[in-house]
């Protein structure tokens, strides 16, 4: 007895540090959040600002800008379903496809390897290769042909910023399917084989109903993620194309409470996707378990 | 190399059943192959040749080269002579190397105390934990406490926020719990505690996972630009910030050491900096890579 209890402090001391660190930096940090219902006065600091109710949401559900950036995060969201979604899963179906294990694994290290790359990295190679006096342009240039406006381009901005996607996290986004395909039992494509089905049915009846929860599973998490498009990729590049483009609602928070000073309504404007964020990730789980499939908690 | 590994490595292994490829298919496959490796590869070769290139060599061919005719390590020199990206350098390298420190210790033994099943409070912290997921405090919430606790433009304003990632502790409480129980007993009737069997049992074991989540936090850290941002004034600025201003921005830099204006940046000098920021991930890479066949982390993934 005397011995567990022994054990057990040492666990509490070893849980102590990492513990402190959410203690401090998550939950310290989340009751901040005061301020979205204050108004932010520098001298008097978080807790002496004097409280306006729900006034900062008011101005935020009355500024045009605000909801601009929502409109923007959505659209680039759905964009990224629509098209970069599928890249992985054809990439993965592709590798999958190959029966020469080197050359297999060639392509899988080459492709996971943008995924390690920053987005300021990422952005400035975009900018060399896409960019006015970048690899593009000159070539076309020394072709004799137009030279195309990508970079600063505010209806370009869109496609490009599920390019970059596309190209740093396309790779890596396999590794989750290509694990499901590993678990697909060889017999079940030699026995379908053996019926007499060709590439295209075995893949239809073999591979795909294998694969499918991890699809459904994917999909709809991103669904629920769907207020979240890449922070550091957009502020990289906003100032470039303008925020009418360019503008998401973490930048907005950003603008509005670092760059302009005003926390109240900044906090707001993050608690507000906070808030709808869980929710909606909390939906998309749920209905992942009614569908029958595993959600990302249970 | 023996007959035997060359079949291995280089003969295509089909399965009796499944039948040949026609031309067509293989011919598209390939093609698709070159070109993820095209992409990928293109855009690093054009900033390495246009760093290593001269500066009338790259304005000739219109602001970036394939390859350079007379290739000079002159925009390395400028850079690393002791002045701003010289010091980026330093505060990056050493962020990276006590941020990981701080950050793996802390996640291994928050992740080994959450992996003992029945220890005191585990279930209520591990959701605690979770929830951290679901919720993120905010962007103006975490300035503002990073400001009470007085940590701006301190370097620990760049680790302390950041400390434990929730992925990482779960890879590796994850990986503690695949530890079979029968070695945790042994280690016990030996008269272990806790620490012990951490300390001579469980890490020892635990190799591959702590390279991958080791490396995870220092490719982060590395990487990290926005936090610097945030909270340090420009003299104390990583490297990936000074890039962030120097190539993205375009804008020139006030240089700190030699207090003179704005250094303008040539085409040469902006490269040379993005493959200097970039050298380390491709050092590292490899390391990460043979670890990933090790089903570390697609374990992990699907718990």
């Amino acid at each position: 007895m005397e011995r567990k209890r022994f054990q057990s402090r040492a666990l509490l001391l070893l849980m102590l540090p990492g513990l402190a660190y959410f203690l401090l930096f998550h939950y310290g940090a989340l009751v901040g959040n005061v301020i979205a219902f204050k108004e932010y006065v520098p001298f008097d600091g978080l807790w002496g600002s004097p409280w306006v109710g729900l006034g900062n949401f008011q101005r935020m559900f009355e500024d045009a800008a605000f909801w601009d950036s929502v409109v923007n995060t959505v659209w680039i969201a759905v964009l990224q379903l629509v098209f970069y979604f599928p890249v992985p899963l054809a990439l993965a179906l592709l590798l999958h496809s190959l029966t020469w294990s080197t050359v297999r694994r060639f392509v899988q290290s080459v492709a996971y390897l943008p995924h390690f790359i920053s987005w300021v990295i990422v952005v400035a190679l975009f900018q060399q290769v896409l960019g006015d006096t970048g690899l593009l342009n000159s070539s076309l240039d020394g072709m004799g042909l137009h030279t195309v406006d990508i970079i600063g381009d505010p209806d370009a901005f869109k496609p490009l910023v599920v390019a970059q996607v596309i190209w740093k996290d396309a790779g890596w986004g396999t590794i989750i399917f290509l694990a499901a395909l590993a678990q697909v039992d060889e017999q079940q494509y030699e026995a379908a084989a053996i019926d007499g089905a060709g590439p295209w049915r075995r893949f239809w009846h073999v591979t795909l109903p294998a694969i499918r929860p991890v699809i459904v599973l994917l999909l709809i998490m991103r669904l629920g993620d769907i207020l979240s498009v890449g922070f550091e990729q957009m502020l990289l590049q906003r100032d470039a194309v303008g925020p009418e483009a360019a503008e998401i609602i973490d930048t907005f928070v950003y603008y509005q409470g670092i760059v302009g000073g005003d926390y109240g309504f900044a906090a707001a404007a993050g608690l507000f996707k906070g808030v709808i964020g869980a929710l909606l990730v909390y939906a998309a789980n749920k209905v992942a378990h009614r569908l029958g499939e595993q959600g990302v908690y249970k | 190399m023996s007959a035997g590994t060359r079949a291995g490595t280089r003969a295509p292994a089909r399965p009796g059943w499944m039948e040949k490829p026609r031309p067509v298919t293989q011919g598209a496959k390939a093609v698709a192959l070159v070109a993820v490796v095209l992409l990928v590869c293109v855009p690093f070769l054009v900033i390495v040749s246009t760093s290593l290139a001269s500066t009338d060599e790259v304005v000739a061919n219109g602001g970036w080269v394939l390859w350079p005719t007379e290739p000079s390590l002159d925009a390395y020199r400028d850079i690393l002579d002791g002045g701003i990206v010289t010091h980026a350098l330093g505060v990056s390298a050493g962020v990276t190397i006590v941020g990981t420190l701080l950050s793996l210790a802390c996640t291994v033994t928050l992740a080994y105390a959450l992996s003992r099943p029945g220890v005191l409070g585990g279930r209520p912290v591990l959701l605690l934990v979770l929830f951290t997921f679901l919720f993120p405090p905010g962007m103006i919430p975490s300035f503002l406490l990073v400001k009470e606790l007085g940590l701006l433009d301190s370097y620990a304003s760049l680790v302390l926020p950041v400390l434990v990632n929730v992925f990482n502790l779960v890879v590796l409480r994850g990986f503690f719990q695949g530890i079979p129980e029968e070695l945790y007993e042994a280690a016990r009737l030996d008269g272990a505690g806790d620490w012990r069997v951490l300390v001579s049992v469980v890490l020892p074991l635990s190799k591959a996972a702590l390279a991958v989540v080791g490396l995870f936090y220092a490719v982060a850290y590395w990487n990290s630009w926005f936090y610097a941002s945030l909270y340090l004034e420009s003299d104390h600025w990583p490297l990936q910030q000074v890039l962030r201003t120097y190539v993205i921005a375009g804008s020139g830099l006030t240089d700190a050491t030699t207090g003179e204006g704005t250094v303008t940046a040539p085409q040469t000098v902006q490269m040379a900096v993005l493959v200097i920021a970039t050298v380390p991930i491709l050092l590292v890479y490899p390391f990460l890579q043979k670890y990933f066949t090790k089903g570390v982390l697609t374990g992990a993934i699907k718990s």
